[in-house]
This record gives C-alpha cells, structure tokens and sequence, in this order.
C-alpha cells in the first residue's frame, strides 16, 4: 500500500491460472489492512456489552475451574509432578483455546467477509489471518490469568519459560493449516460451519487438556502424538511447570512433522481456491 | 504501445449456475449422487477445491472475446444494459474475480469503486470508519491520515463524525463513503454504478469530483446507466451487450449503439426506425464524401433506414422533403437521450 509515486509501475499479467507472483509481496503490502480488520473485531467485539474486556478474562478462567473440579477432584486424575491441578490444566487450555479459536474464527473468516470479497482485491489470505491475531490478543489476555494462578499457587517457572514463544508459534502454524483448508472447502460447503465446531468440541476432550497427557499408556503415546496438540500441549506444560513436566522426544517430533505437513496442505488449498472465491461467494 | 495501461485480449468470463441456488445442500447432494461422484467430491474437498460436485452444470459467458486497449490518461465510459458484463469486467480489471480465458495487462496501480462504502461497520464511528474503508480501498494510514479533513470536509458529516454510523441516514452513510473514495491516489480507477446514492447536490458534487479525476491526467474506468455523465466525462466508451463488446468509440456514437442494444434484440439494428429524434449537430457529407456543411442548429428528422451497425444514417426531415445522407461514424449528438436502463 505504497503511494503511487513510490512505486515505479509493473506490468501486471492476469490470465487464467496464472500462478501470480506478485502475491506474497501483495501481502506484504497489505499488511495495515490486516493490522486494521484484526483491530475492527477487537474494537467491534465489546461494543455493547456491559462489562466489556472482563469477558476475556471470565471464560477461561471458568473452564479452568470445570475442568479443575472435574478432572482433578472428581475423577482424581494425577497432575505433573508436584504442579497444582488448576495450573497444569490452565497451561493445557492456554494453547487450546488459541488453537480451537484460531480454527473456529478464521475458518468461517471468509465466508463471513464476502461482501469485502466480492467488491475488493487483497491476498485473500489477509482475512483468516487476522482472526488469528484476534486470537493471539485474547491469549494474551489469558496469559494473564495464568500468571495471577502462578502468584497464587506459589509456583515459580525455571528458564524454561523463555521458551514459551516458541510453542506460541508452533500453536499458531498447527492452527493454521487446518483452519485455512476449512476456510477454503467452506466456501463450497456450508456445512463446515458446523462441522468445525464439533471437531474443536470434541478435540479438546481427546487432547490432554484436562489431564495430564502422561496417563496415556506408553504403548500408544506415539500413535497419540500424531494430533499435534499432543505435543504443544506437552510443550507448554513443560515451559510453565518447568522440569516437572518433561517433553516426550519421538512423540514431539511426530507431531511437529504433522503440523508442517497440515501447515502445506492448508495454503495449498487456499491459494488454489482462493481465485475462485469471489465467483462461488 | 508503451502508453497502454490496459489491454485486454480476448477476455473471457464463464460462470457456472445452477449449483450456486443449492449452496446449502451442494454437500448433502455430493455425498447423496452415487459412489464415483462421493469419491470425486471427497479427493476435492481433501485438496480444497471448491468444484462443482455433478455432472451437469448450468455454465454461462458473461463475458466472450472482450479486446480493448485503454492508454495512459483517458477516461472511458462504459454502458451496457443490465446483465451485459460491465461489473464482471471492472471485477476482471481489479483482480477480484480470475478470466476463464484470455490476457490482461495493466500497467500501473488500480483502484476499485465497485461501490461506496465497502466494509463500512455500522458500530464504528465516522471516523472511525473512514480509516478501515480507506485501509480496505489500499490507502495506507499515512495517507488517510493526510488527507483526512479534506475528506470529512468533503462528506460535510463532520458533526457526526464520531457517532456510530448506524445512526447515519443513507445519505449520509453514502457521503461519507464516497468521500474516502474520492480521495484514493491511483494511476488507474475503476468506478462502477455508485453514484446513484445520494441527493442531487452531493451526485452532482461526485460527478465534479469525478471530472477533476479524469481530467487530472489518471485512466478512468466509469461505468454508469446515466448517459448524460457518461457523455460528459468521456470521450469515449464501450458498450457491452449479452457479454460482447459490441461496440468502442466516440461516446455519443457509443450511446446511439447502446439505445441500439436496448431495443428487442441485438439482431434488431433498425434502431429508431419511424421514431422521431432530434438532431443537434451533425456533417453533412456530398456525394464524394467530402464535409460539405454542418448542421447545427436542431433539425427535427424521422429515421427512414439505419446502417448495419446502428447509427441512423439515412433519414428524412419530418416535413418529408427527401433524405440526408450522412456519413457513418460522424458524431451524432440527440439532444433526448435515450432514458436509462430501469432497475
Ligand atoms: N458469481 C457469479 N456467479 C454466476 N453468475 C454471475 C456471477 N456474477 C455475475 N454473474 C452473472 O453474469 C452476468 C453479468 O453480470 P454483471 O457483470 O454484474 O452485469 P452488469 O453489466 O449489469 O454489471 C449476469 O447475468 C450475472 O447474473
Ligand atoms: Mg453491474
């Protein structure tokens, strides 16, 4: 989004198929529409609600709670070493939340913007993506909570907490490969406006959210690593609750080749589909 | 030429229809069509290909073997009854939608109006509003930012400009939007019909706004039903018809070939034939060829014949005293034009 001065003018080629080149640099370019659009669902969000931000702080804090109550005191199930069942819980829901909201959000993102789609050009990818900033700024958020949780229970994070971006990141490319492909089929398929919700809904009850994801017997934890969440999950724990809670080598790496392979498929999808967006919206 | 900043080879747009009325069911229909067509729909859902799951599809040209070429600094109406293909081309032309077939080159940065307000949040204030429409029309914030009293200036909201925009009333919603638009910096606009909003002063206040852009040097794009301001902005324009060009030139030739269009069928040229019309200028040709004189002053005339193409260019004057031979091509200018296409 250069001033026209600035920017010595090419000649664009469109014809059909056409791999268009220019696209990642589009990207680039519209970067301030991605910082604006993400900054519209923020500010559009809490308008007329009467407590506003507090809701970002109450729904997570909730589910900690249930799932504190019900996995831990209910169902006795083991913690982490000598980590206090809430927190253990709340690391795992941490990555989760951003995970299933990245895929809720930013896979009806498309849909959801037609008009914007039928009436402008910009790298279609722009719109998923700035759902998944809406949700990194609601984790944040949650971020926050977890850190009053650490006052409260006492617990201290070793160095290992330095490392907490970097599962960030990986929880942010392991969201966004599937949540692009579901954008993509969306389009064609409304159904997966429903669809989505039920595999979120029911991958938070297979994903070692609630529990720790070491009580799952030895002989299938590798076949368990292959959901990716496994092992960010695995990952978080470790960065929060420090030694207490060590990464499973194999496992981690099984499921961070799942995440690179959902990672291409997902802009494989989208880019191929994208160019017809536009005509089936 | 390196002066062209457009040029369109052979263009073509094929939509599919039919499977776009049963967007709902298209999956449940997917799965419910026999084995070979679930494991078609299935390898393209996997790969996200959004095809058609079926075997017949509805398909349709909107638009076929369109090749023009637009040079630096013209401004180019563009008419059409509804339906001809005109928005599908300002889509091509700004890379919303992908041609079926054919070439476009466009030198230069492009910038869309295919209507006011896109994006517009109704809960967002004026202000507000004015960066994200501008963000989404690619102005960068710098810009916006820079050129911001001049567009609440020119929208004449600036005692709203930090309520909501869902208490606006359409006129003003429709002020507003054309403001920020009417500030956009391209080399190349692309307008479609958004100008029938508003009240007469602001359309009028557009319609300026618009004369200055083309006048300014920058490509213009301008698609409109009002043929009065497509004549007035340009000179010259292309007609579209069922998703042919069907005509590019001179505007006031273009307008006569677009009423031509309107009438039954495109097959039926014999535009105006018996009607009467008004002739406000014209050159009058002799025998070889040459300009013999002008008319200028208004004649009334009945159309006796009609040229191949459209252009009335044999007629008799109404008090029926022989014919005029005019040449073809000659700009014709009718004082009544013909009434816009309604709806
Ligand atoms: N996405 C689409 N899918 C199917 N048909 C379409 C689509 N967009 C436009 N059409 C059809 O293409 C034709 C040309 O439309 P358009 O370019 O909008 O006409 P106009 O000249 O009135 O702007 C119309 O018949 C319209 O119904
Ligand atoms: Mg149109």
């Amino acid at each position: 989004m250069t001033s026209p001065s600035s920017d010595p003018p090419r000649t664009l080629v469109l014809e059909a198929g056409r791999a268009d080149l220019q696209y990642w640099r589009d990207l680039w370019r519209y970067r301030e529409l991605f910082l604006i659009l993400a900054w519209r669902d923020v500010a559009v969000r809490y308008k007329q609600t009467v407590i506003g931000l507090a809701w970002a702080f109450i729904r997570p804090f909730m589910t900690m709670v249930v799932f504190t109550v019900v996995f831990g005191k209910i169902a006795k199930l083991p913690t982490e070493g000598a980590a206090p069942y809430a927190v253990m819980v709340f690391a795992g829901l941490l990555p989760w939340t951003l995970f299933a909201s990245i895929l809720n959000d930013a896979s009806t993102s498309i849909v959801g913007s037609f008009s914007l789609i039928s009436k402008v050009y910009f790298p279609r990818l722009i719109v998923p993506l700035s759902t998944v900033l809406v949700a990194v700024i609601d984790f944040l958020v949650s971020l926050v909570i977890l850190a009053g949780l650490m006052l409260w229970y006492g617990v201290v994070p070793g160095w290992q907490i330095l490392l907490l971006p970097v599962f960030v990141m990986l929880t942010l490319v392991c969201s966004i490969g599937p949540a692009l492909w579901a954008a993509a089929v969306l389009v064609k398929y409304r159904d997966f406006r429903f669809i989505v919700p039920f595999v979120t809904q029911i991958g938070l009850y297979i994903s070692p959210v609630g529990f720790s994801g070491k009580i799952v017997p030895e002989q299938w934890s590798l076949l368990y690593s292959l959901n990716p969440m496994v092992g960010i999950i695995d990952g978080f724990r470790w960065c929060i609750l420090g030694g207490s809670s060590p990464i499973d080598g194999p496992g981690f790496a099984l499921g961070m080749g799942v995440i690179v392979v959902l990672l291409w498929w997902g802009i494989r999808s989208f880019r191929r589909s994208e160019r017809a967006f536009a005509d089936l919206i | 030429m390196s002066d062209v900043v457009i040029r369109s080879d052979k263009i073509g747009k094929k939509f599919r229809i039919g499977h776009r009325t049963a967007d709902q069911g298209s999956f449940r229909e997917a799965m419910l069509r026999g084995p070979r067509n679930l494991l078609r729909g299935a390898v393209d859902l996997i790969q996200g290909r959004s095809v058609v799951a079926g075997d017949s599809v509805e398909e349709f040209w909107a638009l076929k073997d369109v090749d023009f070429a637009i040079r630096r600094g013209e401004a180019v109406g563009v008419i059409g009854r509804n339906g001809a293909g005109k928005t599908t081309l300002l889509k091509i032309l700004s890379r919303i939608i992908e041609p079926t077939e054919g070439r476009l080159e466009i030198t230069g940065r492009v910038a869309s109006l295919l209507e006011v307000g896109t994006g517009f949040h109704p809960e967002l204030s004026g202000r507000e509003n004015i960066f994200l429409n501008g963000a989404i029309l690619g102005m960068s914030r710098a810009e916006v930012r820079r050129r911001f009293e001049e567009i609440v200036d020119f929208s004449g909201v600036e005692k709203f400009i930090d309520t909501p925009v869902k208490r606006y009333s359409v006129g003003m919603h429709a002020r507003l939007a054309f403001a920020v638009a009417a500030h956009l910096e391209a080399e190349i606009m692309v307008i479609d019909e958004v100008l029938a909003v508003g009240d007469s002063e602001f359309q009028a206040r557009c319609l300026d706004r618009m004369s200055e852009v083309a006048n300014a040097g920058r490509t213009v794009l301008f698609v409109s039903h009002n043929l009065a301001a497509v004549m007035a902005l340009t000179k010259r324009a292309l007609v579209f018809n069922a998703g042919h060009l069907f005509f590019d030139g001179p505007t006031e030739a273009a307008v006569s070939h677009y009423s031509a269009s309107l009438s039954k069928g495109s097959s039926d040229r014999n535009w105006g034939r018996g009607r009467n019309a008004t002739l406000v200028s014209a050159t009058v040709v002799d025998a070889d060829d040459r300009p013999d004189h002008r008319v200028d002053n208004a004649v009334r005339f009945v159309v006796d014949a009609c040229s191949p193409d459209g252009i009335p260019y044999n007629f008799k004057q109404s008090a029926g005293q022989g014919t005029l031979a005019m040449r073809l091509g000659t700009p014709l200018r009718f004082a009544a034009l013909p009434a816009p296409d309604p709806g």
